[in-house]
């Protein structure tokens, strides 16, 4: 038999009964459907949150203090709650090699007020480095200067979000006065919206000179983060290096392992973001694997029904000399075909599906080129492995019963 | 040329061995017209079974034009089958959705011939068989009895094979349509065929010119039917 001609039997196969085969389509065109379309909203918050975490800065490193543990104890008291970086910490970073931006900071949440509007959000004393280190912009006002870091100046840049929180929509909040905490303080700037979302809201935020801050509202001379941008792409390491060798011997400390501090950098904030987007992504996609796996039984149930219903039609084929692998070629190849024809509709309908959730339902959606070829892959194999059973049990009927069959 | 020596057949139902055929022995020649005529449960089908590669014997050799058949495997029946024997069957068996012309190039198809000597070849077999051109591209299920059985007959003859087996072909036709399509069978033979027509009436069976008469599993009568003989010469050393 020609393959031309395997062709044309597996089409009339399949359109003979064009409303069963259809709706065996149709199981696959949903689970292939749902599969793209569920890694799509897995790969666009991925997509989302990686971008996010690089509009944080660009080049990188965040130091935080580590867990503090005395000489020979091992009792922790949990990463991040020593309070073990100084603004001389910060002020010996300065120009150490391959840094290029140092910006310390220390944060802490307020209920924040102007003229009886009210809102609690968080303040973050720091210095003008920030602007660079975390790629901010200023919309309107400035930012405040080192000047005025060392007067302790009770000034105040905040974000877009706090400006439509406390004076509304499109007002202009340059000189007006909040008071963080009974303490009054000047408006002298606007960063320009990031439109970042969640956790870390960048426009949902106040600035203020870091002296202000541990002087009036916080106390102390520790600091949350000290922020540091390595002078560029290639210099990342050799920054993290100096970073590290510099703290540790200021703070005394000759094993790595039990350093009172710790450098991230931003690919490790990204891959520790990935991997719990990726198991979001794998949930998803196995749950949409489920129907596919419905679809593919549907396949078998299908394809052992015609298999039956033809069974007559096999005995004739065999009479008339059709060999083994003919008949089992015929009708693998139609279940193949019914689930690549049913994966194209599929694939298609699942791209619909995430061009829809990201238009009317504000969802980013991301159709990956690997999930396509995977989703087609994948309806092949299934048609390949529920076709084989019924395709092996045709080309296995004796052709006597076959013909004799009612 | 078919050659049926010592043939033996059994089925092995668990514990019980049925025999069905007992030891039979004939042979049919070239151009032959043969009628197999026995009662049912006589073992004719399964002796026909045989002739058709359908099946093997349990025991005793079936020579088909010098090739051993009976002991080939089910790949090697299927391309016998496929060279050198066309099936007619009481039920007609034709593909119900598919064209009359469809339904006569199927063999051609399995024998990987192409598409235009295979149209060429499939209206060929349908004229002889009595079919103008008129419903070649009918769909087989909008045809009458008669109509369907030359589609058949045009089907077994398509790839030009040594025997036309046909099994009760008149069963599901009334009287008249019967005999056209037993003239039909005559006009094959006359073309230089082995026809064998396996049927339980003496009347089909007696358009044949020998006849072998099964009964229990044994070959009961071989007769010539001298009403039919038209050229006596053929049968003179059988």
């Amino acid at each position: 038999m020609k393959t031309a001609d395997l062709f044309e039997e597996i089409y009339l196969g399949i359109s003979s009964n064009k409303a069963r085969s259809g709706l065996t389509m149709l199981g696959i065109v949903i689970g292939i459907a749902s599969v793209i379309a569920m890694l799509s909203i897995g790969q666009g918050a991925k997509a989302q949150i990686e971008s996010n975490i690089q509009s944080i800065g660009s080049n990188l490193l965040m130091v935080s203090p580590g867990m503090q543990r005395g000489f020979g104890s091992t009792v922790s008291a949990g990463r991040g709650s020593a309070q073990t970086l100084t603004l001389e910490d910060a002020t010996a970073l300065q120009g150490a090699d391959g840094v290029g931006a140092v910006a310390p900071d220390t944060s802490k949440r307020f209920q924040v007020t102007a003229k009886g509007t009210n809102t609690n959000t968080q303040v973050i004393g720091t210095t003008p480095q920030y602007l660079t280190v975390r790629s901010l912009a200023m919309d309107s006002g400035s930012f405040f200067t080192e000047s005025q870091v060392t007067s302790r100046s009770k000034v105040a840049v905040i974000g877009p979000t706090v400006r439509d929180d406390l004076f509304g929509e499109g007002s202009n909040p340059i000189g007006q006065q909040i008071r963080i905490n009974g303490m009054n303080f000047n408006v002298i700037g606007m960063t320009v919206a990031k439109g970042g979302s969640g956790f870390s809201n960048q426009d949902d935020m106040i600035y203020i000179p870091i002296s202000a801050m541990s002087t009036y509202l916080n106390g102390g001379d520790s600091v949350s983060t000290i922020s540091v941008q390595a002078a560029d792409q290639a210099s990342m390491t050799l920054a993290q290096d100096s970073v590290t060798a510099i703290l540790m011997e200021r703070h005394h400390i000759s094993n790595a392992a039990l350093a009172d501090f710790s450098v991230m950098n931003q690919s490790d904030i990204v891959s520790a973001a990935s991997s719990v987007t990726n198991t979001f992504t794998l949930l998803l996609a196995s749950i949409a694997g489920i129907s596919l796996l419905v679809g593919g039984i549907g396949i078998m149930n299908m394809m052992l029904t015609n298999v039956t219903e033809r069974t007559r039609e096999i005995g004739l084929r065999q009479a008339i000399g059709a060999e083994k692998g003919e008949i089992v070629g015929q009708f693998l190849g139609e279940a193949i075909m019914l689930t690549l024809i049913g994966g194209g509709i599929g694939i298609m309908l699942g791209y619909g599906i995430s061009l829809g959730l990201s238009k009317f339902m504000s969802l980013t959606t991301q159709v990956a080129w690997s999930s396509v070829g995977m989703a087609f892959g994948v309806s092949a194999a299934i048609g390949l492995i529920f076709g084989y059973y019924p395709a092996r049990r045709a080309s296995r009927l004796n052709p006597i019963e076959a013909l004799r069959f009612e | 040329m078919i050659e049926i020596k010592d043939i033996v057949k059994d089925y092995v139902n668990g514990e019980e061995t049925t025999h069905v055929l007992k030891n039979i022995s004939f042979s049919i020649k070239k151009g032959e017209f043969v009628a197999i005529m026995g009662p049912s449960g006589s073992g004719k089908s399964t002796l026909m079974h045989i002739i058709g590669a359908l099946d093997v014997p349990t025991s005793g050799t079936y020579t088909l034009d010098g090739n051993d058949v009976s002991s080939l495997d089910p790949d090697e029946l299927a391309r016998i089958r496929k060279q050198k024997i066309g099936f007619v069957f009481q039920a007609f068996h034709l593909l119900p959705r598919a064209t009359v012309l469809r339904n006569v190039e199927l063999p051609l198809i399995y024998s990987g011939v192409d598409r235009e000597e295979r149209t060429k070849r499939a209206k060929e077999a349908l004229i002889a068989a009595g079919l103008d051109e008129s419903r070649h591209e009918h769909l087989s299920n909008q045809l009458s009895g008669g109509q369907m059985q030359r589609v058949a007959i045009a089907r077994a003859l398509v790839n030009d094979p040594s025997i036309i087996l046909a099994d009760e072909p008149t069963g599901n036709l009334d009287s008249k349509t019967g005999d056209l399509v037993l003239d039909t069978f005559q006009s094959l033979h006359a073309q230089g065929r082995i026809v064998v027509l396996i049927t339980h009436e003496p009347y089909v069976a007696g358009h044949a010119e020998r006849i072998l008469t099964v009964k229990d599993g044994l070959l009961v009568e071989d007769k010539i039917n001298a009403e039919r003989i038209t050229h006596i010469a053929q049968y003179e050393n059988s």
